[in-house]
């Protein structure tokens, strides 16, 4: 088993988010939407483009399930995304990628 | 175990994919080992639906069955590769990297190519033809530097290449060498109307005209033609017709036909009984098939002969030939022809119905005494196309009246009166490309509880070819609940099991105000993109509160206020009531504009559009139009749009009432009022009608006694004209029926549906609607008023409150982190102004 060094990057406060619903992160020249999914009391984050026509628009999406799978909507042409693995729920090519997430001393960090 | 048969696909087209598909499911993994082998440099995609491509359809989504589909089952995909030579004595093929496959079964399915004429010229810069994606691409590119194009080719294919081209904004010619349009689909009277419906897309045809030589020097710069006439154009695409893509076979010694198509017998197998051809590129019985639904057939008959050759049991199939009816898709115009179309050889009597004010021609061809039916052409409306064709398939006996099947179909009737999916016997054949039938797609709804149609299409494969026989399978899911009882119910999604009537009554008998609340108490699960706004526009009717409090279950464009366009930039638009605006606010307009660059443009629905506003930008645009007395137009709403106006009695010499006054007063009413789809009303001063209110959801027209009001009408993707609700209205009593009407719309609505559809669902139709709005019939009329009251009360203008709430307003940003604009922006010089940079 080879272990990946995660390096956290203090985001912003856990007031900076909306609740069940997402916001973006700028991390150098990166884009990144983090969503504070409180229905499960979770967090996600993943990239902030859509691959579908390369927006930088997903941290404006709707968060759902789909049978119980937590995923996100693009607000352009609404393909959705496993916010798990990054999956397109639609069964079609594209994906994004996801980064872990946790929260200390009432801030968000990002493992980049 | 025994070794695995080797089989060599050669093509990797729609019907080479399905021909992969049908031979794994019918054999499972093991028995074979499949190869395939194409030239194109992406796996099978739908050619079928290829125009859908230039109207943004992406690769992906038209692609049939990813790369990963084939690595998983198994199968070795070639893509960009091509093969060279077959050796049909040594069982292998060679592609053109020298790579050497072997076979025991080789399956070609090369398809077809187009056939493009041998006319001087033909090989310049600007000549294409439409086949694949590269050619798509190709004609794309070119069209940028292009005014106007020609297609040479009135047939299926010439005339989506057509439509095509005029939406890429080319001036449009079709040039057909025969005296009529679609020659070997329609006769001369359905070619005639066709040709006038495309003149009024824009379209210019000419007939009877053969090409002589192609004009201008490197790159295409006209026609001319036999006759010494010419036309200019800057580039040409040519539809002249296929030709199969033999070459391979005829190298290999297979028989091929003297024009063309590699000779198989009924069983597919060419002159070399270990080679098989299928699809567009097959000759059988003399007939080449040039549509998709034939060639899965041949597909299937393949799979199953050669699973059979290794599992020894089930009957040999053969091929028959086949049905070569089609319905014309995405020109803009319902095109039709099944059956036998012209019944030249068949004793036959014709029933044809003729509206050339409509543009609509239908014929049918019944059999002389009356029974059955043989087959026809529609042009103009199609409506009855899938269920003419299973009459004709299944040898039905028509009802009493034949011609009722080709009348005109009327507001709030359904196509085809007395003639349902019920009469349709269980073996008809209700998808033909995947050759499915009733009684196949009946049973599995019922055997495995099936709720809707993708369901179906995912268990059935029904409905995923050419995607013609969708509204069947609705209609049959429909009927087949029925059968067992169960009401067929409209549910929001998987998270809520109600109609959004019942939804909107159990939120207000509850009086939940959040989503959370209305979900713990009536859904579960955490929602989605679908019942998450369904339930926000719910609350917003019944209660009036303040959306963005509850921003996160809006649609982008409410959340935000604002309609997000391409590139992640919003639009502003300010409503401008009745389209009468002042001197200082159109100087306002300006100056906000020019501060931040934003893109102007006049709408349709006399107003103004403000484009390009960043998300930060937003609320500064918006507190300077507040200034001087804008407020939200709501043009990204599901609420009221715009009434428009024209001038009236106090400027129009004709007008015979203050139709912009009323117009205000209406717009003034209505405004902020969420629906369950936007709402768009017009308020003409006289019978000339030049405000259009016969096309809005509510539209006034003004007689010399008072207003006549329309309803339900419809511009947009089915246009439909509002109907005549009542005459000769005073103001008060006019402003009370819409009331009446707006509210009881809201509370029965289904989520997305605007007053047109709805009005056609609405059984009882007109006299009903007039019974519960005028006679109050359900006794529920003051209720609605009251309703309707409060909504009028509780406005407040949206983007005002945003603007002074500063947890609201602290949301417009884009980094939570930073300051920054969001750098990938892109813009390019338009006219003097800016757009965002494409895709
Ligand atoms: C701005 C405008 C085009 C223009 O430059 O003229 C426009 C722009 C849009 N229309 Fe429209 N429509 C505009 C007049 C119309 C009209 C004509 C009219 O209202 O007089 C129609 C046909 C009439 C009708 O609706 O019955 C029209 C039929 C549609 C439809 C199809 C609706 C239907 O039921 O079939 C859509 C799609 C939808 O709403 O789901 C649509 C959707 C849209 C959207 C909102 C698409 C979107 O979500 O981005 C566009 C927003 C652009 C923006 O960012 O502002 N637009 N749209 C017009 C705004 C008028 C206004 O001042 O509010
Ligand atoms: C714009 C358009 C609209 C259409 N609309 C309809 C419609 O509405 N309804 C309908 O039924 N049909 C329609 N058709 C026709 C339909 O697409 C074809 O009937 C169908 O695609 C035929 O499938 P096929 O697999 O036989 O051939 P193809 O899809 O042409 O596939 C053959 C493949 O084999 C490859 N190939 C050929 N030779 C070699 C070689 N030597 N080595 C490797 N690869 C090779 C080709 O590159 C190609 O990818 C339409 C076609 C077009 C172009
Ligand atoms: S403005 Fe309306 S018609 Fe024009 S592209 Fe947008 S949605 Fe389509
Ligand atoms: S850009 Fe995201 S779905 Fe199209």
């Amino acid at each position: 088993m080879t272990t990946q060094h995660t390096t956290w990057f203090k985001a912003a406060p856990i007031s900076a988010f909306p609740e069940n619903g997402g916001a973006c992160v700028k991390y150098h020249d990166r884009q990144i939407a983090v969503f504070h999914f409180k229905q499960l009391d979770k967090w996600y984050a993943t990239d902030n483009e859509c691959p579908h026509k390369h927006q930088m628009i997903l941290s404006r999406g709707m968060l759902g399930d789909q049978q119980g799978h937590p995923k996100v909507a693009c607000p352009f042409h609404k393909k959705t995304f496993s916010l798990e693995t990054g999956l397109n729920l639609q069964g079609e090519d594209y994906c994004i990628n996801v980064y872990p997430v946790k929260v200390e001393d009432g801030f968000v960090f990002i493992g980049v | 175990m025994a070794q695995p048969q080797k089989v060599v696909v050669v093509g990797n087209g729609m019907v080479g994919y399905k021909f992969c598909e049908k031979l794994l499911n019918k054999a499972g993994g093991g028995s074979f080992s499949i190869t395939v082998i194409g030239e194109e440099p992406r796996p099978a995609y739908d050619r079928v639906h290829l125009s859908a491509y230039f109207s943004g359809t992406s690769v992906d989504e038209l692609t049939m069955a990813p790369a990963s589909w084939y690595a998983e089952n198994g199968i070795q995909l070639l893509t960009g590769e091509c093969v060279l030579h077959i050796h049909p004595e040594a069982h292998y093929v060679m592609t053109h990297t020298g790579r050497k496959i072997e076979y025991d079964k080789l399956i070609l399915a090369t398809g077809s190519s187009a056939f493009v004429p041998p006319v001087p010229g033909v090989e310049k810069e600007g000549v294409f033809v439409y086949r694949t994606i590269e050619d798509l691409d190709a004609i794309i590119s070119y069209a940028q530097g292009a005014s106007r194009a020609a297609v040479i080719g009135g047939g299926l294919l010439g005339l989506e290449a057509a439509k095509a081209t005029l939406d890429l904004g080319l001036e449009t010619h079709v040039i057909e060498f025969a005296p009529r349009l679609m020659p070997r689909q329609l006769d001369a009277a359905g070619a005639g109307m066709l040709k006038r419906k495309m003149e009024a897309l824009g379209i210019q045809i000419h007939l009877n005209k053969n090409t002589a030589h192609f004009e201008g020097e490197s790159n295409v710069k006209g026609l001319a033609f036999v006759d010494n006439t010419s036309l200019e154009v800057d580039m040409v695409v040519v539809s002249a017709g296929i030709r199969p893509r033999d070459e391979l076979a005829k190298q290999a010694g297979l028989g091929v036909g003297p024009r063309g198509g590699i000779m198989v017998n009924d069983e597919l197998q060419t002159t070399d009984s270990d080679i098989y051809a299928i699809g567009e590129c097959a000759l059988h019985k003399g007939m080449i098939y040039g549509l998709v639904a034939p060639g899965y057939e041949m597909a299937e008959v393949v799979a199953n002969n050669l699973t059979l050759s290794i599992a020894k049991k089930g009957d040999v199939k053969s091929f028959h030939a086949f049905d070569m009816s089609t319905k014309l898709k995405l020109i803009g115009v319902d095109v039709a022809s099944f059956g036998e179309p012209f019944c030249e050889h068949t004793p036959h009597d014709t029933i044809v119905v003729e509206d050339k004010l409509k543009g609509i021609y239908k014929r049918l061809n019944v059999t002389t005494d009356g029974k059955h039916l043989l087959g026809g052409i529609l042009v103009g409306e199609a409506d009855n196309y899938n269920m003419l064709l299973q009459m004709v398939k299944n040898q039905m006996i028509l009802p009493p009246n034949p011609e009722d099947l080709v009348m005109p179909v009327r507001k709030g009737e359904s196509a085809g009166a007395g003639m349902g999916v019920a009469s349709l016997p269980d073996d008809a054949s209700i998808c033909s490309c995947e050759n499915i039938t009733k009684g196949t797609i009946c049973e599995a709804i019922e055997g495995q509880n099936l709720g809707d149609v993708a369901a179906i299409k995912k268990c059935t494969k029904a409905g995923t070819g050419c995607g013609g026989c969708v509204p069947m399978l609705s209609d049959l899911l429909t009927e087949t609940l029925k059968k067992q009882g169960k009401t067929v119910k409209k549910v929001l999604c998987e998270h809520f099991d109600y109609s959004r009537q019942e939804m909107y009554h159990l939120i207000k008998m509850s009086g939940t105000r959040t989503f959370d609340e209305v979900l713990e108490k009536h859904g579960k699960g955490c929602g989605c993109e679908v019942c998450k706004p369904a339930v926000a526009s719910m609350l917003a009717s019944i209660y009036n509160d303040v959306i963005a409090k509850q921003a996160v279950i809006q649609d982008t464009n409410d959340r935000y206020l604002a309609n997000i366009q391409r590139g992640g930039t919003y639009s502003v638009v300010p409503r401008v009531p009745g389209g009468e605006i002042t001197a200082d606010q159109l100087i306002a307009l300006g100056t906000v504009a020019k501060k931040y660059d934003l893109y102007c443009k006049i709408t349709g629905g006399q107003r103004v559009d403000l484009f390009g506003a960043r998300v930060e930008q937003l609320p500064f645009i918006w507190e300077e139009l507040i200034d001087v007395g804008f407020e939200s137009g709501h043009a990204y709403g599901k609420a009221l749009r715009t009434v428009k106006s024209c001038v009236g009695n106090t400027w129009c010499r004709f007008g015979v009432q203050d139709a912009v006054g009323y117009a205000v007063r209406i717009e003034n009413r209505y405004k902020g009022i969420r629906a369950p789809h936007k709402l768009k009303s017009a308020v003409s001063g006289c019978t000339r009608e030049c405000a259009e209110a016969q096309s809005k959801d509510f539209g006034i027209i003004a007689t010399e006694k008072g207003w006549n009001l329309y309803l339900c009408g419809n511009g947009g993707i089915k246009p439909q004209h509002a109907v005549l609700f009542a005459s000769d209205l005073d103001d008060d009593t006019c402003i009370k029926y819409i009331d009446r009407f707006l509210m009881f719309y809201i509370k029965t609505a289904e989520p997305l549906q605007r007053t047109a559809t709805w009005f056609n669902k609405l059984e009882g139709g007109l006299e009903y609607l007039r019974d519960v709005i005028i006679n109050d019939s359900l006794g529920i009329c003051e209720e609605l008023e009251k309703e309707m009251e409060y909504l009028i009360e509780t406005y407040h203008d949206e983007w005002r409150v945003a603007v002074e709430t500063p947890e609201i307003r602290a949301r417009f940003t884009h980094f939570v982190n930073s300051e920054e604009a969001d750098p990938t922006l892109e813009f390019v010089e338009m006219r003097g102004q800016k757009r965002p940079s494409d895709w």
